[in-house]
Parts: C-alpha cells; structure tokens; sequence
C-alpha cells in the first residue's frame, strides 16, 4: 500500500493502471513479430508489415463495434453477414444509376451504408433490449436473416459493382494512401481513436461501463441499461458499415460468402485484446492489437514453411481459447 | 432439557480468534455445546456472529485458539470435515435449486442410486420419512419454488439433518418467517433437541430466544461480554448486554421536528404483489422510519416510489404531482434511493471509489463532451473528507472497502445530485459499531440541513434512535405509526406482527 492519502492535486498513477490483462496483448504481439522475424526475415520489412495491417482493417474496425457491445455485456454474432448485407445493397444502389453523377452518387452510397449498418445495428440492439431476448439467440437470428437476404439478392451468385467510372472513383479508398500510409490504416486508427474517447472520456463511455459491469448498480444509479445497450448495438452497426465502405473497393464485388465467419475473427480479436466476455471493461488498443494478431499469425503461416495455410481457421479458432484462459488465469491472481 | 452438569461438553472452543486483514473481528471467545441444549448466540450486526459460526462449521480456520471435541482437539479445512464430526450449519438464506423437487433437493449431491439410474421411489420416502420427522407435512414431490418460505426452510433442515449429526448451528432461522412460522419451527427445534443433540441457535429476536435457549452467550463487537443460563435473563437484560453501552450515545441528538410543510405525499400506491394503498407525508427535515417484517412489503413500496418497479397512485413532490417511470426520473426530481443490498445494486465492486462516486451525477462533471477527471478526483477527496470514508490510497476498488466505508461512498454518491428525500434502505446492516453511529450522525445532519430522510430498517431500536415518527408495514399494508412516547419495541413489534404486545412479548 503506498502512502497516497494525503492530498494530491491529480489522482495518483499506480501500478494497477498497468495491470497485466492490459499488457498482454501488446507483449503477445511483440513476440510474434519476433517470431515472424526469425521465421522470414522478409516478413518484418516495411513494405509487408503496411501489407499485413492493411488487410486487418475490415477486422479491426468491426472489432472496435464488438468491444463496446461486449463491454456493454452483449454480444454480436451477426456482424460477419451484415458486412455481407450492407455491402451488396451498397453496391445495387451505385448499380441502379439513380444518381448521375458519379461522385454524388459515390457518397450518396457511402450515406446509405451507414444509415443501413445504423439501422441493422439497431435492430439487434431494440431486439436484445426491448425484446428481452438472449444477445446470443437475437443475432444469431439475425446473422440467418441478413445472410439469407444477402443469398437472395445475389440470386445464389455476385453482386459486382458495373460502372468503370465508379470503379475509379472508389479505388483510392482501399488502394489509396495519405501521406504515405495506406488509407485502411488511417481509418483503423482514426476510428480507434474516436472509439477510445467516447468509451474513456466521455459520459457514455462511463455508462457502458456501469451497464456491463452491473446491470443493477446501473439502474439504481439512473442510467438507462437499456438505451446504453441498444446504443452499443447501433456502434457496431456504424463499424460494419466502415468496413463495408472499405471492403466495397477492394473487390467491387460480394456474394454469399462474403464475410463468413468474421464475427468468430471480431470476438477473438476484442478477446485476445484483454476486453473481458462478461462485460464491464474495455480495452481498445487492445482490440486492435488483437486484430494484428490474428493477421499476422495468419501471414506468418503464409511466408514459412511450418504449418499448411488451410489451418489458419483452426489456428484462429485455438487463439481465442488460449487467449481466455490467459485471461482467467490473470484474474485469478 | 437440564444439562447434567458432570457431562462433557460434545464441543469446547477457547479462545477463538479470527482477523481479516488488520481487522479483528473475533477475539478470545470460549463457547461450549452440550448434548440436549440449545445455547443461543446473540449480539447486534456486525458483533462477530457468522464470523464465529463459519468457524464452528469449517468455513473459516481460526486465527487464534482451539476447538475440541470429545476432549480431542480437531480443526476443520472445510465444511466437510466438520460435517464428518458431526457438525452441521443451517443457512440463514435458503439455499435450494428452485425448479427440482423437494426431495431431489434434500438428496441432491448424494441421490440414492440403483445402478446406473437413480432411485426416486427410495429418495422420496426418504424425504417424506425427514419431512414428517419435523412435523411437517409436504409432499416431497413438490417442486420447491411452489412452497412458501417457512416450507422451504423446513426443506433445508431437512436437507441438513440428513447428514448423521451430533450438533446443529441455527443462523437467524427465524429472519424471514411470520410470527405463526416461527412458533412451528421453534417446536420443531425443541424436538431435534430432545434426541440428544446439541443446538447453536443465532438470533437477535430476544423473546423467541427466551423461550427456547437453555444458555445464552452474548457477543459485542466481536468479544463475549456475558454467558449465563437462560433463566437468568430477561429479554431487557439481553438488549441491554448486546449494546452495550448507553444507547443514547449511539444515536445523535435530535431536535424535536417542528410542523413543517409537507413534501412528499404519496397517496394510495400500489407497487403490485408487494404493496398496496401505501399513504404517507414526508415533511421537510423529518426522519420517517419504516418498520416491519422482512418480506413486509417496505423495501418494494420504496423501489415502487422510485419508479424501480411498476406502480400506481398518486405522489405528490412539494405540491406538484409526480410519476416515477425510472430512476433517472427520481433523481432528477431531487428523490434519491439507497438499495439495502450495497454491493449487488449500490456500487460497482470491481471499480475504483472514483468512477463509483461520479456514476449517478456524471453530468455535472462533463464539460463539452468530455469528463472532467481532475474534478472528479476533487470530488472524491471532497467525498472522502466529509464523510470520513477510510482508506489507504485511492486508487483502492469499491469492493475492498468495509461495508461501513462503502455505505458512506454510496451516501456520498447520491449526495452528490443533492438529493431532497433521501430514502436510506437498512443504512446499517452488516456495518460495525462505529461506523454506524457515523452514519446516524450523517443521516441526522442532512435533515438538519432541511433534507427530508426516510428510513427503511429491520433494526427497531435504530429505528426508534433516529427517527421523528415510524410507519409500521405488515403483508404490504401500512398498518400503523407510531410517535413519541409510543415509539417502542413492543408497538411496534405489536403492529408488524399483528399479534397485541402482550403476546408476543
């Protein structure tokens, strides 16, 4: 016990600020860039690492969304085929041509994608909340009806973006980059940013908090559960369709498969990041850390020789059971 | 029911002593258990009780001192080993899976089998043969969350007695059962004890103590102040041992409430299932207790009042009428409601007393759209000054306070939204001696300050110290005040119970 008591101006840091599930993530990622070193030293080059964490953007983002739902003691598993939903009626409406000009219609396009991940985001939430069913059971069902309509819509098929001119247009969104950095990058860290300040700094945050640490205590304390709750739903909702917007460019194009299993990819990175499953705390950089992770297990199979790259599921998969019981075993000191 | 006096003892501790971190919560207590008696525990919240119950029962290992038993000394790691002995414990709260029946709860953990099945048929004259054995009548294939509360704590005795067992610990059996209930198992005890065994009965209902304690031992903030044959004493002499010392020094001097306006009035609400045609005045500075039995109905009326549970009728707020749909609405209208259960509905337990503090009153510490840390920090030092919250640093979590110093934290929280009507849900229960008179010097200084405070306690003598007039409830009725001279046990006890002073006494 240190001898704090008497007044300071500002609270005092103490070393619980830096408790061990917080670092953990970022330790973890320090060695695997070790490894990925010594398994091929091209791997830690410039040029392959910006490779690397640009591909883990559509990951990372949608990761940030489940780090506020399940900090809220939520959870989402539909977000993989919301990804898949959004994206393809992105992509019917810049088919439609009811938009002239390119441009316009370009962020007319961008406006409805994030008006639909909004509203798919806030169904779950008025679902879970108001409906009073199990998170678990209500996106489960949803992750069936937004992967069913995607499969209608594209008639079993693609829905491929047509106009060359659009192509163009939104290529630079994915490809692009600003000053030097990919622009996915940009976004991974501008979004994070943003998530970090509303969950940290602000009244919100503080609340989802409150709610997913105890629902009781929350109430008593008046503060709406379920408001907060659906609110966190409608975050993840916003970060999907963030992902889409960057997804679109990338292939021009999305079928029945598209983002298949990418809410199993999103939990485990916000779990690998140190947030705990039960809700009430959050760790953002965490998430994002555990994005990484998984990208980089995922190109550290690719470049050695070690382990066949059609096990990267499987690998991902025993992450996030090994990341769990690193957590309870962290807790329990 | 005379112990001989030349038989040993079945259990002797000497000199037990527990301490929880620098806490001494037990020190140097001598207990003995004969066979055929029952030897009553009593002492007020917080005197050490449990803690010397959990020890008897194997939940806790002394600090300092031994048990024997037979004239052998023994120590129990677990609650098994002292099950082994011959040592059983009856929960206080009813620990039982509501959805099984009773006798697949009576036999849950150690189901009689047949094979590879089970065997009901064999399980169910077992129970019904334990049930009848009480005196009871329940049919063991009910399932539990059917019965009421006194048949369900029937079901766990059963359940303990189940196990071979040479002495039985009682903790508070009485605390959640009607008047007619409590006579019903104190008959039942009377017979567990004429077979021999040697009964540990925890209490602080006096007169059900008179009736069936052989010994009573009495316990003061962890210390035993007295041990002496029930005959002996008298249930005034057993209050008077338990506090201990001058109880108007416990509770601060109060001015006599002059007629002031009213502020709150709350006319005919119903809170459904719990609480019906509730009217009450409020009036400015005034302390309003409200007695009665626990399941009385006075902790729903409050949560129904504060728009925590659906309710009807008509409240009135300094005149204008009011509707509680939530609590956010509550407070907001300046009526702030402090749960009885502090830890599972007061405060975040795994949070830091900062982030606790601030949660209700957020918005005054946002500027923009951020939180203003530093005066967060300032409000906390503030919190931790006037209401005297001891700890060593502040970066501390809720849940490592002392029950005393988290009521204070959660009295500071919601003193923070400066709070017309304050509604205190048992402000003392599980606190300390010390702490509690702070906490009666707190309450009785915000109505000083024009506050107007409502009480809800099960403790009548804190009710009676602290309180202007007392509202006494029975099965979700306000059935009676009382005031002045007429402020005392035995009427209040008389209205709860509905039972007339003379014979419950």
């Amino acid at each position: 016990m240190s001898v704090a008591a008497t007044d300071t101006p500002k609270a005092p840091k103490t070393s619980r600020d830096w408790d061990m599930a917080a670092i953990a993530p970022f330790i973890a990622l320090a060695l695997l860039l070790l490894l990925g070193y010594f398994a091929n030293p091209n791997f830690i080059s410039v040029a392959n690492l910006l490779n690397v964490i640009t591909r883990s953007a559509f990951i990372a983002i949608i990761a940030l969304g489940a780090t506020y739902v399940i900090s809220s003691g939520g959870l989402d598993l539909s977000v993989g085929s919301m990804v898949a939903f959004v994206a393809s009626l992105m992509i019917l409406f810049m088919n439609s041509g009811t938009i002239g000009d390119p441009m316009l219609m370009l962020i007319a396009a961008m406006i409805l994608a994030t008006v639909l991940g909004a509203a798919c985001g806030l169904a779950n939430g008025l679902i879970t909340t108001v409906g009073r069913i199990e998170p678990f059971i209500a996106t489960l069902g949803t992750m069936g009806i937004f992967r069913g309509l995607t499969t209608w819509l594209s008639q079993g098929g693609a829905i491929t973006l047509r106009d060359r001119e659009m192509q163009a247009l939104y290529r630079p969104v994915y490809f692009g980059t600003l000053a030097g950095i990919p622009i996915p990058i940009v976004i991974i860290f501008v979004t994070a940013a943003i998530a970090a300040f509303v969950l940290y700094r602000t009244r919100y945050g503080r609340h989802l908090i409150a709610v997913g640490s105890n629902e009781d205590v929350a109430r008593y304390s008046g503060i709406s559960v379920n408001r907060v709750r659906t609110i966190a739903y409608v975050v993840q909702g916003l970060c999907v369709a963030v992902a889409v917007i960057l997804y679109v460019p990338r292939l021009g194009s999305t079928s029945a498969t598209t983002g298949i299993l990418w809410e199993l990819q999103a939990i485990t990175a916000v779990v690998v990041g140190g947030t705990a499953l039960r809700g009430g705390v959050g760790r953002i950089w965490g998430t994002v850390c555990g994005a990484f992770i998984l990208e980089i297990v995922g190109n550290i199979m690719i470049l050695s020789n070690f382990v066949s790259e059609y096990l990267i599921g499987a690998i991902q998969g025993a992450i996030i059971i090994i990341a769990m019981l690193v957590q309870r075993l962290l807790m329990r000191r | 029911m005379i112990a001989v006096a030349a038989e040993a003892p079945l259990l002797d501790a000497r000199g037990l002593s527990k301490t929880f971190g620098i806490v001494e919560v037990l020190k140097d207590i001598d207990l003995s258990v004969r066979a055929g008696e029952v030897h009553a525990i009593i002492g007020e919240n917080g005197a050490g009780k449990s803690t010397l119950m959990k020890i008897l029962a194997g939940n806790h290992l002394p600090t300092r001192g031994e048990i024997r038993m037979d004239g052998q000394p023994v120590a129990f790691a677990s609650p098994v080993d002292a099950e082994a002995r011959g040592i059983v414990l009856v929960h206080q709260e009813i620990l039982l899976a509501p959805d099984l029946s009773v006798a697949q709860n009576i036999y849950l953990g150690r189901e009689l089998g047949r094979g590879l099945t089970v065997n009901d048929r064999a399980m169910n004259e077992g129970a019904a043969k334990a049930i009848a054995d009480l005196g009871a009548d329940i049919d063991p294939k009910t399932v539990v969350s059917r019965l009421s509360i006194a048949q369900r704590q029937l079901v766990q005795i059963a359940r303990v007695l189940l196990v071979p067992h040479r002495i039985v610990i009682f903790d508070e059996p009485t605390a959640s059962l009607t008047p007619h209930e409590t006579e019903a198992l104190l008959k039942v005890i009377k017979q567990i004890r004429a077979k021999g065994v040697g009964i540990l009965y925890i209490s602080h209902r006096l007169p059900e103590v008179k009736e069936i304690a052989d010994r009573v031992t009495v316990l003061r903030d962890g210390r035993l102040v007295a041990s002496h044959a029930a005959a002996e004493l008298q249930p005034a002499d057993m209050a008077r041992l338990m506090v201990g010392r001058d109880v108007a020094k416990l509770y601060p001097d109060r001015h006599a409430a002059r007629a002031r306006e009213t502020v709150l009035d709350v006319e005919a609400l119903d809170v459904p299932g719990y609480a019906q045609n509730a009217s009450f005045r409020l009036c400015k500075g005034e302390i309003l207790g409200f007695a009665g039995l626990i399941g009385a109905g006075r902790t729903e009326l409050m949560e129904g009042l504060v728009g925590l549970r659906p309710a009807h009728g008509t409240v009135r707020l300094n005149g204008s009428p009011a509707h509680f749909s939530d609590v956010h609405g509550s407070l907001k209208a300046g009526v702030a409601y402090l749960s009885e259960d502090r830890k599972g509905k007061g405060l975040l337990l795994t949070k830091d007393l900062r982030v606790n503090l601030t949660l209700a009153s957020l918005g005054k510490f946002t500027s923009g759209l951020q939180i203003d840390r530093a005066k967060e920090a300032q409000a906390l030092d503030q919190a931790i000054k006037d209401f005297d919250i001891r700890t060593g640093t502040k970066t501390i979590l809720a849940g490592q306070l002392s029950g005393g110093n988290q009521q204070k934290l959660l009295l500071a929280k919601m003193m923070l939204l400066d709070p017309q009507v304050v509604i205190i849900d048992e402000p003392t229960r599980g606190i300390d001696i010390g702490n509690k008179e702070q906490i009666y010097k707190f309450i009785a200084a915000l109505a000083e300050e024009g506050r107007s405070i409502i009480v809800v306690s099960s403790e009548m003598p804190e009710l009676i110290g602290i309180c202007d007039r007392i509202l006494v409830m029975r099965s979700g009725r306000i059935v009676g005040e009382v005031t002045g001279e007429h402020m005392n046990e035995n009427e209040i006890v008389g209205l709860a119970t509905g039972v007339t002073a003379g014979e419950a006494a």
